[in-house]
């Protein structure tokens, strides 16, 4: 008996020692799920060559946020943005790290990718379920050429909360007046119509198997299911295609402001090129740092990916941020992140 | 020296009792004391949207992340939907598998076809969901809620309920799917509790010309009802909280719908999308109410049958 007790004590010893063990990664982060594949790849790349361990675990922009807030992780994560009076109030500051654009996925018979154009006032006013046929007029105006089926158009939305919805109806919100009022902007709102997915992956089946559906994804996720995506209009009145050029267009057109923590959402930006529904990812961290070593292992991992990792997070389908945004990145890192005596961390 | 090694032996013996009746005694109370902990713990979460929405809370059927609006009706309507449409196939499916395997299948049936039914309860029932998701719900669109839209959909009273476009997924889908899944559950408990009614007891009625029928009905399921009640009470518990499989076909949409074709939502399948990016006290409190609302239904249902049944026993009692 005695022995056998001794069995289980050594057993949970051995358990625990495992678990502390695997904290042990140097640089510790949580939050957005959408950038995760590209953060991934960054650390496995870095780690090869620092012999420094980055541990991002991919538990949704929310949970990122608490964590940062609960001290637990070195950085969150967030596709969302903060506020400037929000990072403000918690002592925190934010920087972009890559680009990714939400696309309008449809499943119309007949209708090809990229044939079906839409305006920000079609769009709008399907997902207000206003417009509950594909052949309405609204839509035939600017769609002169293309057969649209006599069919009711069916509305597929996220059903968890999510980046991707956020910066989705903040698009809606900016173009239509009546979305703004009756629906608004988050990462999950009450949607008029339609049906819920679980995840881009939910979303894309649901529109795979539904004819006549309507969705919205990540760029990457309509690539992989090699989903037929819409044309949309954009601010300057062009009708523009989903591609790293137009996310590109919008990124560099967006009027980045180093003193609100970047707080900035691509959506309805102006250019000829710009994709209207455009989004960057975004790391938290706080202004005056606890841990003045970990906080610089932070910068110094982002400061290697902004240098190394463009080719890395192209081939994922995300979008490099442009030079000079970067450059901007690095001189707020100057500014802002101190460490306990108010020293610089960054130089 | 022997006896006193064999006093020895025994004191240890009596030690042993004690500590495995104390241990066992421990594990017992662990049980009601994890659940009194659990039960308050959902209390204690949903406080926030307890005092935010009162009572409302329950018959509300606002779901409005924005403005902080929230109202459980449709999650528990969708809930209780699901379940019922799944016992109302299950339980006669389950019947009729239950009495092939214990009167009509030849003998060298059995084994196979009562393993093949346990086989299908130890599914993951994320398999169903997906199973559900990318095969039977776009048959289900493309072959028979067209037929439903036309045979059924146009019947006056219950016309409304089944029409609707075909999207293959929605509360009807999700009612299926669980039937499937709760099918192996409730038909191999039928099996096993008709299995033990005793065969002089049969066979005295086969003896006075009953057929199997007859025999099931007026013999077999008295003999058994408790039993068979107990499995359908554990078939209902799955499909009362199963989350996964219902998520993927049931639509996840926050809208009252007549139409059992359109999408809807569960109590379960909100909980499992929405907890991980909610935030806002009140957001993460509703969906912790909503838990305590999937506690509290579950309980009242499996107290109801308890109830039931202690009823049958008292007037089985008194007739005799």
């Amino acid at each position: 008996m005695n022995s056998k007790l001794k069995q289980l004590m050594i057993g949970v010893t051995v358990v625990i020692a495992y678990a502390g063990a695997c904290q042990a990664a140097n640089i510790t982060g949580a939050g957005a799920t959408f950038p995760y594949p590209v953060y991934a790849k960054w650390a496995e790349a870095y780690r090869v060559k620092t012999s420094v361990e980055m541990n991002y675990q991919s538990i949704g922009s929310g949970g990122g946020i608490k964590q940062i807030k609960a001290k637990t992780v070195d950085f969150g994560a967030t596709d969302a943005p903060m506020s400037p009076e929000e990072l403000s109030a918690n002592g925190m500051t934010q920087f972009p790290t890559v680009v990714g654009g939400v696309v309008p996925i449809i499943n119309i018979p007949g209708i090809n990718a990229g044939q079906l154009k839409l305006t920000s006032k079609t769009l709008a006013e399907i997902f207000l379920g206003k417009i509950t046929k594909w052949n309405d007029q609204k839509i035939a105006l600017d769609n002169s050429g293309v057969n649209l089926p006599d069919q009711s158009i069916t509305v597929v939305h996220r059903a968890d909360g999510s980046g991707t919805t956020y910066i989705f109806t903040d698009y809606l919100s900016k173009v239509s007046t009546e979305w703004k009022n009756s629906v608004g902007t988050d990462k999950a709102v009450s949607w008029p119509v339609g049906t819920g997915g679980k995840g881009n992956e939910g979303v894309a089946s649901y529109v795979q198997r539904i004819k006549g559906s309507i969705g919205y994804v990540e760029y990457a996720y309509a690539l992989q299911n090699k989903m037929s995506y819409a044309q949309l209009q954009n601010r300057d009145g062009q009708f523009v295609s989903p591609t790293d050029d137009s996310f590109k267009a919008a990124a560099a057109n967006a009027h980045w402001d180093a003193s609100k923590g970047f707080y900035e959402i691509l959506t309805n930006e102006p250019g000829r090129d710009s994709w209207p529904i455009t989004g960057a990812t975004f790391i938290l961290v706080y202004k005056s740092a606890q841990n003045a070593e970990a906080a610089k292992e932070v910068l110094k991992f982002f400061d290697w990916a902004y240098t190394n990792g463009d080719k890395m997070a192209s081939d994922l389908n995300y979008v490099p941020l442009p030079a000079n945004v970067v450059g901007m990145i690095r001189g707020a890192w100057k500014t802002q992140i101190k460490d306990a005596s108010g020293k610089a961390i960054w130089k | 020296m022997p006896i006193f090694s064999y006093e020895a032996h025994l004191k240890r013996q009596a030690m042993f009792d004690l500590l495995f009746r104390g241990l066992a005694r421990t594990s017992a109370i662990t049980v009601l004391i994890l659940l009194a902990a659990i039960i308050a713990s959902l209390i204690n979460g949903s406080m926030p949207a307890i005092n935010a929405f009162g009572l409302g809370f329950l018959s509300s059927s606002e779901w409005d992340p924005v403005n902080n609006e929230f109202g459980a009706l449709i999650p528990i309507i969708g809930t209780l939907v699901t379940s019922s449409i799944a016992l109302l196939i299950a339980i006669p499916v389950s019947f009729g598998i239950a009495l092939f395997l214990t009167e009509l299948s030849p003998q060298i049936l059995r084994r196979p076809l009562g393993i093949a039914i346990e086989l299908l309860a130890g599914i993951p029932s994320i398999i169903y969901g997906m199973w559900g998701l990318f095969v039977f719900a776009p048959l289900f669109a493309d072959y028979v809620e067209p037929w439903i839209n036309d045979q059924i959909g146009t019947m006056s009273y219950i016309g409304p309920f089944f029409s609707g476009p075909p999207m293959g997924i929605g509360m009807l889908t999700a009612g299926i799917i669980l039937a499937i899944m709760v099918i192996p559950f409730i038909s191999s408990v039928m099996r096993d509790v008709f299995d033990v009614v005793p065969t002089l007891l049969k066979e005295s009625a086969y003896g006075l010309g009953s057929t199997t029928w007859e025999v099931m009905w007026n013999v077999v399921l008295p003999y058994t009802k408790v039993g068979v009640a107990g499995g359908i009470m554990l078939g209902l518990g799955r499909a009362l909280g199963e989350t996964m499989a219902v998520t993927f076909v049931i639509g996840n949409a926050h809208e009252i719908n007549k139409s059992l074709l359109m999408p809807g939502n569960s109590i379960s399948s909100a909980l499992a999308n929405e907890f991980n990016e909610a935030d806002g006290e009140l957001y993460i409190s509703s969906l912790i109410e909503l838990g305590l609302i999937l506690f509290f239904i579950t309980f009242v249902v499996l107290s109801v049958a308890r109830y039931m049944l202690f009823k049958l026993g008292q007037r089985e009692g008194k007739a005799t």
